[in-house]
């Protein structure tokens, strides 16, 4: 239960900065994808099927507000959260390289998928210049949000599993 | 004894593989894309409850975002600002000037309507200002939503303006909030008129002409004659099922032949700076489709249709 509402609670502070804050202080138009860190870290840290459920929950957040197709975010994000847990076995809280390669990843394939699905049917086939101009830029600045909060998260995580614990036995 | 079955709970809850899960919500998803865009559905009560979370925090941080690039601006705008003051108050003299004879023109004019008995062409919307609270998640689709909703009378399909320009359309709409879909948008499409010429053509927004020029483009533009200039102005048309009549979209920006000869097509540079906008009219008259007097008839029309 702490768990659920920590996650809910974080995932609320960067859906509403990321809406707000990062939109105003976008470099060239192109703001970091917070979210998506969120799900990718959270899922690598946790495994498949919590990175399932908070990629669901993310994707669904954003299908509400801003999606143009209902479902469509909630499905990038599901995966996203889900293919970020098969790595959980290589998960050291110290190691920052692969996280790092992940969200670049993550962020490639989701807005690579949601060119595929939304752009490419509408005739736009210059995927090089959507790549240059939104896809790369928004990979570059999500990477370096990445570096910043990666700990916070491994942090946040690791206090969360030793609340459990504590409560785990003290209920025994 | 309660502990235990809660565990059992929580292992019960566990059985359902990942995978099943994956593919289940995979399948529920693809249906609602579908029928998103089949039906244009919308989250429904989810969007209450959603809005009732994040639009408060939003409204909270935006202006207090807001505030503080005011301050800095302040500071930093101060002797622009005078010197465009300088400036604006020589034009504002010569725009008098004019306003006066237009104020003549006008009187005029509606002389002239009394004699013909028409009544006001354009009828004075019933309009309500918003401010915007949040912009789009991803960096793809130019929407944004606005601190008003249902209860406030906001439906779907309402035109939203600013700096006298059209913005775009209610796309959705939550009970405290709403979400616009920007004529830059990648999926909009606007049945637009050249004023000059009374030529339709059909307006589409495009990320990578915005990106570029910050222009937007259109096609389907007739002209045989050569008629149409850079700079003449193109409003909504009055073709358009979902705008009001004669709303600012832009100006003309280039036109060029198309391959095939027969259209021309082109860009359009918005008259509403989209980079910063923060407060924005919404029209409260939804535009009326079909004949108002058979209206019945055409309810069961398109019940039969669908």
């Amino acid at each position: 239960m702490r768990r659920k509402v920590t996650l809910f609670i974080l995932i609320s502070i960067c859906f509403v900065l990321q809406t707000t804050i990062f939109k105003a202080i976008a470099f060239a138009g192109i703001a970091p994808n917070v979210l998506l860190v969120v799900v990718a870290t959270f899922g690598f840290m946790r495994g498949k099927r919590e990175g399932m459920f908070i990629g669901i929950f993310t994707g669904l957040l954003m299908d509400i507000f801003f999606g143009p197709y209902l479902g469509l975010n909630t499905l990038l994000y599901m995966y996203i959260g889900y293919i970020n847990g098969l790595f959980k076995k290589y998960f050291y809280p110290d190691d920052i390289n692969l996280p790092l390669l992940l969200t670049a990843g993550s962020d490639w394939l989701l807005n690579t998928t949601l060119y595929l699905l939304v752009f490419i049917g509408r005739r736009r086939f210059d995927y090089l210049y959507y790549l240059k101009t939104i896809i790369i830029p928004e990979m570059v600045y999500t990477t370096i949000v990445t570096i910043f909060i990666f700990f916070l998260l491994v942090k946040l995580n690791e206090w969360i599993e030793k609340e459990e614990k504590r409560r785990a036995k003290n209920i025994e | 004894m309660k502990n235990s079955r809660k565990r059992n709970r929580y292992k019960k809850q566990q059985y359902i593989p990942s995978k099943y899960i994956l593919m289940g919500i995979t399948f529920v998803c693809i249906c609602t894309i579908f029928l998103s865009l089949v039906a244009n559905i919308s989250g429904g009560p989810l969007n209450s409850v959603a809005g009732y979370v994040f639009t408060p925090m939003q409204r909270g941080i935006n202006s207090v975002g807001s505030w503080v690039t005011s301050k800095t601006n302040d500071l930093q705008t101060l002797r622009d600002v005078q010197k465009e003051n300088k400036k604006l108050k020589k034009k504002v003299y010569s725009l008098r000037t004019q306003l006066n004879t237009i104020k003549l023109e006008k009187y005029e004019l509606e002389n002239y309507r009394k004699l013909l008995d028409l009544d006001a062409k354009y009828p004075a919307y019933d309009k309500i200002a918003a401010s915007v609270v949040a912009k789009d998640s991803s960096n793809w689709f130019s929407t944004f939503t606005i601190n008003r909703g249902s209860k406030d009378g906001i439906k779907k399909g309402m035109n939203v303006i600013a700096d006298g320009g059209l913005v775009g359309i209610i796309s959705d709409v939550g009970h405290n909030y709403s979400t616009v879909r920007t004529v830059i948008n990648d999926l909009s499409n606007v049945s637009g008129m050249i004023t000059n010429t009374y030529d339709n053509i059909n307006v589409s927004g495009s990320i990578k002409d915005m990106d570029k020029n910050g222009v937007i483009t259109f096609s389907e533009l007739r002209d045989s004659d050569n008629k149409v200039k850079n700079g003449d102005s193109v409003v909504t048309s009055y073709v358009s099922d979902q705008y009001q009549q004669g709303i600012l979209i832009g100006y003309i920006d280039k036109v060029e032949k198309d391959s095939n000869n027969l259209t021309k097509s082109g860009t359009i540079t918005p008259a509403v700076d989209f980079e910063h906008i923060e407060n924005v009219l919404v029209i409260k008259n939804l535009k009326q489709t079909g004949d108002v007097g058979n209206k019945d008839k055409t309810n069961n029309s398109t019940e039969q249709s669908k």
